[in-house]
């Protein structure tokens, strides 16, 4: 794969090797310029102007509405609302949906594999709510423990989901990511999402897809889930935009997130009267350039197409997990699952006596950059036991070269800590 | 250059006042960064106003180990009005080494817990 050469910032650096796109992606030229043509050639609020530079900005803002919807496999435009990103779309669903359904003695279920975005808000919920809080373990496979495989070797294997210990007919809610941002486990949302729905036909499943989206087709109608959150910047789009897709029959029953302009449909002295699903969710002018870059992310990933660059990063995953293995296996302990098929392009480790941060410190000395702490998973770290670990993720843009550096890097690092 | 200098490994590989001190004589305090999982527990003695004893035990980076290191060298001896007087830049360059903002936490983890100490 050679896009190298679509991403500016390598000419600004030619030396990086940048292994951290779990925390944020780089950006294409194409995203870079559809932002700057906004700002440059129509700079103007939307949904008001009666001039046509205003209208042109609408217009690209609403068609984005529309590439999301056909890139999740919405059935509607409408039920796709943009946010700040993962978190607020999150947020959004646990404050409206949250306390209009969910009540003490109720069961709010998550994995203790989630993102801090998908774990405190419903962790508050329950507190507020005086709901109980139960949270899925994981197994010494680094998946979660419901989930049963009875073919380990891959092909053909058979999936056994037990959720019976876990959702009863008081579960309101299941907040589930489809690949976790630490160990890089693919969860087999689809098939949990039917058996939680075989229990309790009524609870809401609000899926964490910010690791997902830049890296796997996502088909929400096939997911069968109720909302589905992610961000733009991990998928080669700005910071600061996001997605939250949900059922359009719940979203038109929740009350809306915040109050203000662009969300009325009337106000008097007396009373406000609120504007239909989605732009009930999007009070106050939005982030046009980003949801403009957005569209301009989605278009580049679909000219590449996204299944050849998941292929990409399944192969440069099983390279790096090779090599990893033959030079340093005795220094570095891995977190994640060992078949490709359940593995997104992250890998994660820790080296024996040496800190993540330090890791990642003389890595960065060779303009390597990885993260290193807890990913904003801290759960996850204090049932793996370990204070912080260190990740390197893959995306369109790295190369086996990137992967022998990294192991070239961690060699170093041994080497200085001997 | 790299932080990672021979003199920082050695604090960090064999730290300096890596101990305990006896129990009811000395004061005692935890300090932590969730951030990195850096914890930190250290001891001092004071006598009339005057460091006798110092020891910390703890896991972390490199950094934060070799600072708490060297702190507890040069504050030993010192007198209590000297070491509360010291700054967040004394501290760094105590390590010779120029560090990031990010990295400051982890050099500073060991100062906190000093401080807290002395004015406990």
């Amino acid at each position: 794969m050679n896009v190298k050469k679509d991403f500016p910032i390598f000419e600004a650096h030619p030396e990086l090797i940048y292994l951290d796109s779990g925390a944020t992606s780089l950006k294409p030229q194409p995203v870079i310029d559809a932002i700057v043509e906004y700002y440059s050639t129509y700079s103007a609020n939307i949904h008001r102007g009666l001039y046509k530079i205003s209208e042109k900005a609408s217009a690209e803002y609403e068609e984005t509405r529309s590439v999301v919807a056909r890139f999740i496999n919405a059935p509607s435009p409408d039920e796709v609302i943009f946010t700040h990103g993962t978190t607020e779309s999150i947020n959004l669903v646990a404050s409206t949906l949250g306390p209009e359904r969910v009540t003490e003695g109720d069961e709010i279920v998550t994995t203790v594999m989630e993102h801090h975005a998908n774990f405190v808000p419903w962790q508050q919920l329950a507190f507020n709510t005086g709901a109980d809080f139960k949270v899925i373990d994981i197994n010494d496979h680094f998946e979660l423990s419901v989930v049963e495989k009875s073919d380990r070797r891959g092909e053909g294997h058979q999936l056994v989901i037990d959720l019976k210990r876990v959702i009863t007919n008081k579960t309101k809610i299941l907040a589930i990511t489809l690949v976790s941002n630490t160990l890089g486990t693919i969860n087999p949302v689809k098939e949990i999402i039917a058996e939680a729905k075989k229990i309790n036909p009524r609870i809401i499943t609000v899926v964490d897809a910010a690791q997902a989206a830049p890296h796997n087709v996502i088909d929400v109608q096939d997911l069968e889930c109720d909302f589905l959150a992610f961000s733009g910047h991990k998928m080669l789009g700005p910071t600061g935009v996001g997605v939250l897709w949900g059922r359009k029959q719940l979203l038109d029953s929740m009350p809306p997130y915040q109050f203000g302009g662009d969300m009325i449909n009337e106000v008097s002295l007396e009373k406000t009267t609120y504007a239909k699903t989605p732009h009930k969710f999007e009070a106050g002018t939005p982030h046009i350039a980003g949801v403009i870059g957005l569209k301009a992310a989605i278009t580049y990933l679909q000219q590449i197409g996204l299944d050849k660059i998941r292929n990409h990063e399944k192969e440069l995953t099983m390279y790096a997990g090779r090599w990893l293995n033959d030079e340093l296996s005795d220094a570095i302990t891995f977190y994640g699952p060992r078949h490709i098929e359940f593995m997104a392009g992250i890998i994660t480790f820790t080296m024996k006596g040496i800190h993540p941060h330090d890791i990642a410190q003389i890595l960065d000395e060779q303009h390597i950059a990885v993260r290193a702490g807890h990913h904003c998973a801290m759960p996850l770290h204090t049932q793996l036991d370990i204070p912080a670990s260190t990740r390197a993720s893959f995306y369109l843009y790295n190369s086996e070269e990137d992967v022998e550096k990294l192991v070239e890097g961690l060699k170093k690092v041994k080497k200085t800590f001997s | 250059m790299s932080i990672y200098a021979d003199l920082i490994l050695d604090h960090y590989q064999h730290p300096r006042n890596n101990t305990l001190l006896t129990p009811g004589v000395s004061k005692s305090v935890d300090v932590n960064n969730p951030l990195c999982g850096d914890k930190l527990h250290m001891e001092i003695i004071e006598k009339d106003g005057v460091m006798q004893e110092i020891g910390f035990t703890g896991e972390g980076c490199a950094i934060s180990i070799a600072s708490a290191s060297m702190l507890s060298e040069y504050a030993k001896g010192k007198s209590k009005a000297e070491l509360l007087d010291l700054n967040a830049q004394d501290v760094v360059g105590l390590l010779g080494i120029d560090l990031t903002p990010n990295r400051m936490k982890c050099a500073l983890l060991g100062w906190e817990a000093l401080i807290k100490l002395l004015n406990n």
